[in-house]
């Protein structure tokens, strides 16, 4: 059976939509005629392909982790390899394509949340490549914590504006790149950064990030691996995952997504939304939501900025809830083990937010054969956590 | 089509028809509940009344407040850490329908009426005394999920409208509204000032396409300003600047005074 989704509405079964004020509708519908129109144009879909080959660094390898595969003793393990694309993470496969839409439509202004900063990079950097100005919204605490991002994209030429309101973070860093976008919605195109935000964004971020999945299809073909597979990726809003997931749905892969259950599921210091929300509204579509009793939004936690927001896209709900994805999570603890287990055993310092994916191997392995295969999306590198890495992990 | 007068006669529809027939024009102010502390929503409610204004626009605070500027977001987040709720507001509510029979809408986000129950909501606001809602995060496409609990408990859903509006949307939009037009007059959050010249063509053409009242929101600042707009539409909407002179000038005289300034004005 097709899965089609999202269907006219926005909607995967019951998520998603467009929840937003009167004056973002027509802007969106008209992103979506020309994002649908687009999809179909070889001239754009070329060139979006072009730029992540000659620009963005892709194909991105699919590693076979010969060390790590011998220290479960189980399944063989291959890493998709997203920390070694330009500006050091996936974000940039999801810029690339909405920046080709702000061109096709005429905006000369760029706009972008970020959270640890990667977002920012990546739309700071393609923005720079195609002439136009950026802007970037970020959370003054955000911007304490991740000041070498900071200053890559001022050097990059983007004017980072930060954002106090509330817990100045990513949360309050979109509702801020919501509002400009709202009073500039004429000449300023909103890329946002993860498959969350009223439709059409959850469905075009996950299409420009399906380029993840698509490649490791065909990697895995020339591998001839076995059978059996498991994908595995951490999931904050959730666009890694989704681009790894999506052209996988309809086969017989069995599919883990990692969210950051920071000190713990048990304690209100995490950012579990899939495993502790409940559904509702923020930042333009239903989903699942970390929530007070009132309503009001809670405060996410992870040691990865990253995965520190209190939504989740709303494809990830719909695929929780049919079964056909499964997610797990995993705290700040298990996380800072996973990436100096990878440093030791591979030679690469994954990102805090990947290292939650490499961190759901000590379940998952012992449920796995010799012979299966498992492939952990990386996705992106660890040099912007090295100060946390520098507090939390000693060595001699 | 659905005209304006065949619609069920809330206090809302009631209050826009008799300023209509004096040939008056509407004037409604935005308090967001609990501002700027839990005591002083009823006497900030009594003093508008008394200073004659003819709808109160009650803000259910919400933490994310991506339709609001700087001023509104402050006060939400205030009247938050003072520690309101929806079913504090239905209370204050219900204190309120002991004085006065001012219309009265409730404006917010989804989620915390989500939390709260969709039908509990508009059945517990039905029964202390609220008129309507104005939910800015819903469109067109969306009001069905509450239209029918709405209808059910005489609760009007204003529905808004903006300067990127299409006509044709325009038009559909006035059919589904119930009670008035909200005209939001230039694209931006609440409090983000606008000139008249830009508003005005925008207002003259929502008027001429719309059925119900029309009343003009967002970024209005002055009695002058006020004036302006009302000119052309059935009424004004203050937010952010009624905020502003609460916090400058508290409930005093001063207040009552530029309430009644404004409301002579128009």
């Amino acid at each position: 059976m097709k899965y089609g989704l999202p269907d006219k509405r926005g909607y995967f079964g019951a998520y998603g939509g467009r929840f937003v004020p009167e004056t973002l509708i027509e802007p969106l519908r008209r992103l979506e005629k020309l994002y649908t129109r687009m999809k179909r144009d070889p001239a754009f879909t070329n060139e979006y392909y072009s730029i992540l080959r000659e620009y963005a660094g892709r194909p991105t390898p699919l590693t076979f982790a010969e060390r790590l595969t011998a220290y479960y003793g189980r399944a063989s393990i291959f890493l998709k390899r997203e920390d070694l694309c330009h500006t050091g993470a996936h974000k940039i496969n999801n810029v690339v394509g909405q920046i080709l839409l702000a061109v096709r439509s005429k905006k000369k202004r760029i706009i972008a949340e970020t959270g640890a900063g990667q977002h920012g990079v990546a739309t700071a950097t393609v923005a720079a490549r195609f002439g136009l100005q950026c802007v970037v919204y970020m959370g003054e605490e955000d911007m304490h914590r991740q000041q070498l991002n900071v200053y890559r994209m001022k050097m990059l030429g983007a004017e980072v504006i930060p954002v106090t309101s509330g817990s100045r973070t990513l949360k309050d860093a979109t509702s801020e790149a919501i509002r400009d976008w709202v009073t500039n919605v004429n000449d300023t195109f909103y890329v946002i950064g993860s498959v969350v935000g009223p439709h059409p964004y959850p469905m075009m971020v996950r299409d420009f990030q399906a380029i993840i999945g698509k490649e490791v299809r065909k990697q895995l073909r020339t591998l001839n691996t076995g059978k059996s597979l498991y994908l595995i990726a951490c999931v904050g809003g959730g666009s890694n995952a989704a681009g790894l997931f999506y052209p996988f749905l309809q086969s017989t892969a069995r599919m883990y997504g990692v969210e950051a259950a920071g000190l713990g599921l048990d304690t209100d210091k995490h950012a579990a939304t899939l495993a502790k929300g409940i559904p509702g509204v923020l930042h333009g579509s239903l989903s699942y939501v970390l929530q007070d009793d009132d309503g009001q939004i809670a405060l996410a936690h992870s040691i990865s900025a990253g995965l520190d927001y209190p939504g989740v896209g709303p494809e990830h709900c719909y695929l929780k809830e049919s079964g056909r994805v499964q997610y797990h999570a995993v705290t700040d603890e298990e996380a800072l083990k996973a990436a100096a287990l990878l440093a030791k055993l591979e030679g690469i310092i994954p990102a805090l937010e990947s290292a939650h994916a490499i961190a759901f191997l000590e379940k998952l392995m012992p449920c796995t054969k010799k012979g299966e295969c498992v492939v952990v999306n990386l996705s992106g590198r660890g040099d912007k956590d090295m100060q946390t890495f520098m507090e939390r992990l000693t060595y001699e | 089509m659905s005209s304006f007068h065949e619609d069920h006669q809330s206090r809302v529809t009631k209050r826009l028809l008799e300023l209509r027939r004096k040939n008056r024009k509407a004037f409604a102010v935005f308090l967001t509940a609990g501002y700027p502390s839990l005591d002083s929503t009823l006497p900030l409610v009594r003093l508008c009344d008394e200073a004659g204004i003819d709808i109160l626009e009650l803000g259910m605070p919400f933490s994310d407040p991506l339709a609001d500027g700087p001023i509104i977001q402050a006060c939400s987040q205030q009247a938050l850490n003072n520690g309101v709720t929806l079913s504090w507001i239905l209370e204050q509510v219900q204190a309120i329908r002991e004085f006065t029979n001012l219309p009265l809408v409730l404006m917010g986000y989804l989620n915390p009426i989500f939390r709260y129950g969709v039908e509990k909501f508009f059945r517990d606001a039905s029964s202390v005394g609220v008129d309507g809602v104005i939910l800015p995060e819903v469109p067109l496409e969306e009001v069905h999920r509450f239209s029918h609990h709405a209808r059910a408990n005489s609760i009007d859903i204003v529905l808004l409208v903006s300067p990127t509006t299409p006509i044709s949307r325009i038009k559909e939009i006035d059919k589904t509204t119930s009670g008035f037009l909200y005209c939001v007059s230039s694209t931006g959050v609440t409090g983000h000032s606008t000139t008249v010249d830009e508003v005005r063509a925008y207002v003259v053409m929502v008027k001429e396409l719309a059925v119900h009242p029309v009343l003009v929101g967002f970024g209005i600042r002055s009695a002058e300003h006020a004036q302006q707009v009302a000119s052309v539409a059935d009424g004004v909407i203050i937010g952010s600047e009624f905020l502003t002179k609460i916090r400058s000038l508290g409930q005093t005289n001063g207040l009552q005074m530029w309430i009644r300034k404004i409301r002579e004005s128009l």
